[in-house]
């Protein structure tokens, strides 16, 4: 088995774009960056609001703030070294590919089930062999064992696939963090498997 | 008609050699709107359910997309 020292040697070179800056994607890019990430690139258009707070990496004194301005500044204090790329703009099938052009592997972290499907269509289409981690289904509580990741060729899928938010099904810390630590994880384990093989990780 | 679908061997009741990504979703229920499919392995995109086939042996995907995140 690797040291965490040379864990983050390899993790250090790679880089992860998040599209989506909310419960999925603060959170995926929290523990990323804990784990030693050279370089993130992240896009969100929203601020924080206090309804947020219940499973959002955000703080009370950082509402009505853009998110991808406080994000990059709760990771920094994290890990002063690490490479940000943040970009305040609502994502589409126009701009999606260009902000995230350089990058390793790429995470889907939106909410809505119609931006999912868009980074997929755009994604698997134009840049097939870059992976995408998906979060699909982490609304409500308790089901944790229903919680998984599915893989088929480069596209993973993180979650129950069937709890979708709704007013009274609403998202809460602890299931989307474990959606998000599932899509960090799974980062972790395509950047890793193509270093020591899968014999220490297995997928996803 | 023998085929993978969602890692999970499934018979399809057909007469057919192969049966649309369409009928496909009839028959086993996937109403949602937003969903992902894939054919071994290649996306089909929504515009291409009624055209694109699965035929014997293929491996296929179909993923309810929800809101949330």
């Amino acid at each position: 088995m690797p040291t965490f020292e040379q864990i983050k040697v390899i993790m250090q070179k790679q880089t992860v774009g998040i599209a989506g800056a909310g419960g999925l994607g603060s959170n995926v890019a929290m523990a990323l960056t804990r784990v030693g990430i050279g370089k993130l690139i992240i896009a969100d258009f929203d601020v924080v609001s206090e309804s947020n707070l219940n499973r959002q990496f955000y703080f009370s004194d950082q509402l009505n703030r853009k998110k991808v301005e406080a994000l990059k500044e709760n990771l920094l204090r994290i890990n002063p070294n690490l490479d940000i790329e943040i970009h305040d703009l609502m994502l589409n099938s126009n701009n999606l590919l260009l902000t995230f052009s350089k990058v390793d592997i790429m995470v889907e972290a939106f909410d809505k089930a119609e931006f999912k499907e868009m980074i997929v269509e755009v994604f698997q289409t134009s840049k097939p062999d870059v992976p995408l981690v998906l979060g699909n289904g982490m609304a409500g509580w308790g089901k944790s064992n229903e919680m998984q990741v599915q893989n088929f060729g480069n596209l993973y899928i993180c979650g129950d696939n069937a709890a979708e938010v709704g007013l009274e099904m609403p998202p809460m810390a602890p299931r989307v963090l474990i959606c998000a630590a599932m899509q960090a994880n799974t980062v972790m384990s395509i950047i890793l498997e193509n270093h020591f093989g899968n014999e220490h990780n297995s997928k996803p | 008609m023998n085929i993978t679908l969602n890692h999970n061997p499934e018979v399809i009741e057909t007469d057919y050699d192969s049966i649309t990504v369409q009928e496909l979703l009839l028959m086993r229920s996937f109403t949602y709107k937003m969903l992902i499919v894939k054919v071994n392995d290649a996306l089909v995109v929504k515009e291409n359910y009624s055209t694109a086939t699965v035929k014997n042996g293929d491996n296929v995907m179909v993923i309810h997309l929800m809101t949330g995140g």
